[in-house]
């Protein structure tokens, strides 16, 4: 095996040297009964070329061809990784090294992180940024356990109806073994998180609020924070697509104490949905209570400056029981990536990008609607919105699957039931005029 | 030292990106605006946020420079204790880049993501082969994430018989995200020290187990590298009072076609697939934590569950039991893709092959260095072997010290100062894929240090020298937390 590189002399050169005589009197501490009988039963060795062609076989099951036309987006988008971002990122002294435990041979990963941690506080207009987290939903049930832990008073949380469906679950699973409940905040039908149900609800520990919404609407985060000062709880923003902040007012300037975050449209590819990047930030005042590593500056002995893990005192290894997260691992190498793209994009791309990511989400719906879709909400958003599709869609959005490779669109209604024949269309800026004017024509 | 790998050589100073901003730059390539612009209304937006504006050029120099000042398992011997920082195919890569896996999107549904779901079926029936398992997740992002889930799904189990527990058994030898896993589900941990040997005493874990205790923690082989070869009367113990015994795979890496933990008593175990199957450590992740379970864990575990109809896939959601979601959507796919085709690369016989000379390797290790480091436990080990600095104390040297100093011989040092039972802890795990030549080089490395402890302590308490930064002050850097430029 090409990844096995001992030779027969090695083997027993190095068996002389432990005292045993061939490789199974290692296992000589094991006894016999706790040893298995049973062989592992997977498939035959295949050599690089018919892994190649096995893998290629396996993939081409999945309908992600080269012509493949994304408008769906709810909670993961279709966007242009530039070349130069796999290129780096495959630099095997990024990919190959491990937590920066050592940061004498770790100031690329440092910097690198440090530098992803500046640009997400700036893009979201926070104090600090955490070294990331696995993914939007894990990140925002952190979220809440802060804001529950905080407020020991009560052990409720109120979410919007409008944050991702599968974000509210993982906080379900997050929160409930623990003895917390989640309190649903309803919409209205406006496609909005409605405020005034919140105000209603008492004894809760923080609010949640994604902007833009799993409809797509842009919340009006400051009216929330304003609620959430009246009751004097923590309030923490959810987003699904970080490309919204190079053109929407950003949850730090809004008034958000936590702002939990997908960055996988940052140079992230959408691989069935991971790895991600979870996104977490606060207030200076939280700096404390996030969850998961922070990079800070620092000098050396000769007063020169670099960069280390610090503040690991709230971290599992050291607090072990007390520690406020068991996370460990993150998802370093899709910051690294997210930091590159920003780095790539720069303050003109992502506002360029951003806005034509709403100006093709605008065409998109306009046409479709001049096609015979019903408009659904009349509220600004940024790159999804929700329409409700004429009869005889799903067999048109079915066979333009199998025979465009073309997604029109996510079906509603598996999350919100109430929402039968309604869609979730997404545009970004890897859609042309022409991709459009073509959805319009096969669906009309 | 010349024989060593280590040696200086040009590297490049690298300000920040924002040092490097010039106002008018821009390394992204537009696309054409081919429809109308439509402006926001004005309350809902602001100016651009402040990010660096380089060219291309910039971006691609910035990032190999940074590239260079990091040390990966592709530029030396990584023996890093409890993280196998082994070989990571680039085959493994070209396969999880091709456009049917990194471009398909997790909702596009069932019928259309054929490929996705039967590359996760298999490997889960792969996986649960390796580990004598009924059932596995691969949902878990991360090692410390399946634990969660692991303890999640004892934590219903529990609930489901009607009558929760408070308490959970851990060893000192066990990994530090156990308690923390536990704490999530308000367990109290209670904590019991390993024997003389440095192995789990049956009679220690029975004085404590009572039916008010969910189970225990176990990391097998331990992180002292020894396998805790008691494990079943133990499990035995704690299942007499209806508790369940948890399993840190971590450490797979020593026992592939050994042992099959399902067939020993335990009950829930998580992988690493970036440690035992291959995948890249990311600096950090991302990485991936599948969960093993046998038969009355199954229907504890996270949805969406895939099943296999005929020669079809689908993915499932009603499952009354289940703990529920804990990934956005179905986990780290592309890593799942990796450890994938590394199984398919290695074959049955070359997974049990790759464990057997990861333990062979530790062996020699342990034997080699013995008497040059102190070794507080002299027994047979497993994929690792954990020394100490109580001889160097003599000379007021310490692990750290000797750690910084084989940065200068060109590897990257062990784990220390853990596992937490040996004070001054140099944590060794080479892993199958170093050679007995790169072995022998670390060795040789490690006795030169030793030598230089007796004869030139000075040296060794202001290494490293030639790295791009010398030792950093910690703890100003929490004192004073600077975490943004």
């Amino acid at each position: 095996m090409r990844y096995l590189p001992h030779t027969k002399e090695d083997i027993e050169s190095m068996l002389k040297v432990t005292g045993h005589s061939n490789l199974d009197d290692l296992f000589n501490c094991i006894s016999d009964d706790l040893k298995t009988d049973k062989s592992i039963d997977i498939p035959e060795i295949l050599s690089e070329w018919e892994l190649n062609a096995h893998m290629e076989e396996i993939a081409s099951l999945n309908i992600a061809c080269k012509d493949y036309k994304c408008f769906m987006g709810a909670g993961s988008y279709d966007h242009y990784i530039p070349a130069i971002i796999p290129y780096l990122i495959s630099r095997s002294e990024f990919m190959t090294a491990y937590t920066p435990y050592q940061p004498e041979v770790s100031q690329g990963t440092l910097q690198g992180i440090y530098e992803f941690q500046t640009m997400i506080t700036e893009l979201l207009g926070m104090d600090v940024a955490t070294a990331s987290h696995y993914d939007c939903g894990t990140a925002l049930s952190e979220a809440a356990l802060i804001a529950l832990r905080k407020h020991k008073k009560s052990s409720q949380i109120a979410v919007s109806s409008l944050v991702h469906p599968n974000h509210r679950q993982i906080m379900q699973t997050y929160l409930k073994p623990a003895g917390y409940e989640i309190v649903e905040i309803p919409y209205t039908k406006d496609g909005l998180t409605d405020i005034d149900a919140l105000k209603g609800m008492d004894n809760i520990a923080g609010i949640c609020v994604q902007s833009p919404n799993f409809f797509g609407n842009i919340e009006d985060l400051k009216a929330f924070k304003t609620v959430s000062d009246d009751k004097k709880i923590l309030f923490i923003t959810s987003f699904t697509e970080a490309l919204a902040y190079g053109l929407l007012k950003n949850p730090g300037s809004l008034g958000a104490d936590i702002v939990a975050g997908e960055g996988q449209s940052l140079g992230i590819a959408k691989s069935f949905g991971g790895p991600g990047l979870g996104l977490l930030a606060g207030t200076k005042k939280q700096m404390r209570n996030l969850p998961g590593r922070l990079i800070g500056k620092t000098l050396d002995t000769n007063g020169d400056e670099g960069y280390v893990l610090t503040l690991a005192t709230r971290e599992q290894h050291i607090r072990r029981e007390k520690a406020s997260s068991n996370i460990c691992s993150n998802n370093g190498l899709n910051a690294m990536t997210a930091a590159m793209y920003l780095a790539t994009a720069g303050k003109i791309g992502i506002r360029e990008i951003a806005q034509q990511n709403h100006d093709k989400a605008v065409c998109l719906k306009t046409t479709l609607e001049k096609a015979g879709f019903e408009s659904v909400f009349d509220k600004p958003f940024f790159n999804e919105f929700v329409l409700k599709a004429p009869a005889g869609f799903e067999q048109k959005r079915a066979a333009l699957i199998n025979e465009k490779c073309i997604f029109a669109g996510v079906k509603l209604e598996p999350f919100y039931p109430e929402f039968k024949q309604h869609y979730l269309f997404c545009a970004t800026e890897t859609i042309s005029k022409a991709d459009i004017d073509q959805l319009a024509k096969e669906v009309q | 030292m010349n024989r060593h790998p280590g040696t200086s050589g040009l590297i490049f100073n690298e300000p920040n990106l924002w040092e490097k901003s010039r106002r008018g730059r821009c390394a992204i390539s537009l696309p054409k605006a081919d429809v109308d612009r439509v402006e926001l209304d004005q309350n809902l937006t602001e100016e651009a946020p402040e990010l660096p504006q380089l060219s291309e050029l910039d971006v691609v120099r910035h990032y190999t420079r940074l590239s260079q000042w990091n040390f990966g398992v592709d530029s030396g011997m990584y023996p890093l204790g409890s993280c196998t920082m082994k070989y990571n195919p680039k085959t493994n890569e070209v396969q999880a880049a091709r456009q049917g896996f990194a471009a398909a999107h997790p909702l596009a549904g069932d019928e259309y993501s054929q490929g996705a779901l039967k590359l996760m079926y298999n490997l889960e029936q792969y996986l649960g082969s390796i580990t004598g398992f009924d059932a596995v997740t691969l949902q878990p992002a991360a090692g410390a994430h399946g634990e969660l889930a692991g303890m999640l799904m004892i934590h219903a189990f529990h609930a489901k018989k009607g009558k929760q527990r408070s308490k959970i058994i851990i060893p000192d030898t066990a990994h530090g995200t156990n308690p923390a896993s536990a704490s999530l589900c308000g367990y109290e941990s209670i904590n019991i020290k390993s024997g003389k040997n440095g192995i789990l005493e049956p009679e220690d874990v029975a004085a404590v187990m009572d039916e008010d205790t969910a189970g225990i923690m176990v990391t097998n082989p331990n992180t002292l590298g020894l396998f805790e070869s008691n494990i079943k009367e133990i499990a035995d113990i704690v299942h007499s009072k209806g508790g369940l015994v948890y399993g840190d795979g971590a450490n797979m890496n020593a026992i592939m076609g050994i042992v099959k933990p399902g067939e020993i008593g335990i009950d829930v175990l998580h992988l690493n697939l970036h440690k035992t199957f291959s995948t890249p450590h990311g600096g950090g992740g991302p990485g991936s934590g599948p969960v093993a379970v046998g038969k009355i864990l199954e229907p504890f575990l996270p949805v969406p569950r895939i099943v296999k109809e005929l020669d079809s896939y689908r993915f499932v959601v009603n499952r009354p039991d289940t703990i529920g979601r804990i990934h956005t959507f179905y986990g780290h796919f592309s890593i799942m893709v990796r450890a994938y085709s590394y199984i398919l690369s290695m074959g049955a016989k070359g997974l049990t092959d790759a464990s057997k000379l990861a333990v062979l390797n530790a062996n020699y290790i342990k034997e080699s260095l013995k008497g040059t480091l102190n070794l507080p436990y002299d027994m047979p080990c497993m994929h690792e072997c954990v020394f100490n600095d109580a001889i160097q104390k003599e000379n007021h040297i310490t692990t750290m010290d000797m750690a910084k100093r084989l940065l200068d011989y060109g590897f990257h040092p062990p784990t220390v100062y853990f596992p937490l039972v040996i004070e001054g802890s140099f944590m060794v795990e080479p892993t199958e894929t170093e050679s007995k030549e790169d072995i022998d080089q670390f060795i040789d490395a490690v006795k030169a240090i030793a030598k230089e402890a007796k004869q030139d302590p000075e040296t060794l308490k202001n290494a490293p020298f030639l790295t791009k930064v010398t030792r950093l002050d910690e703890v100003a850097a929490a004192r004073k937390p600077c975490l943004r430029g």
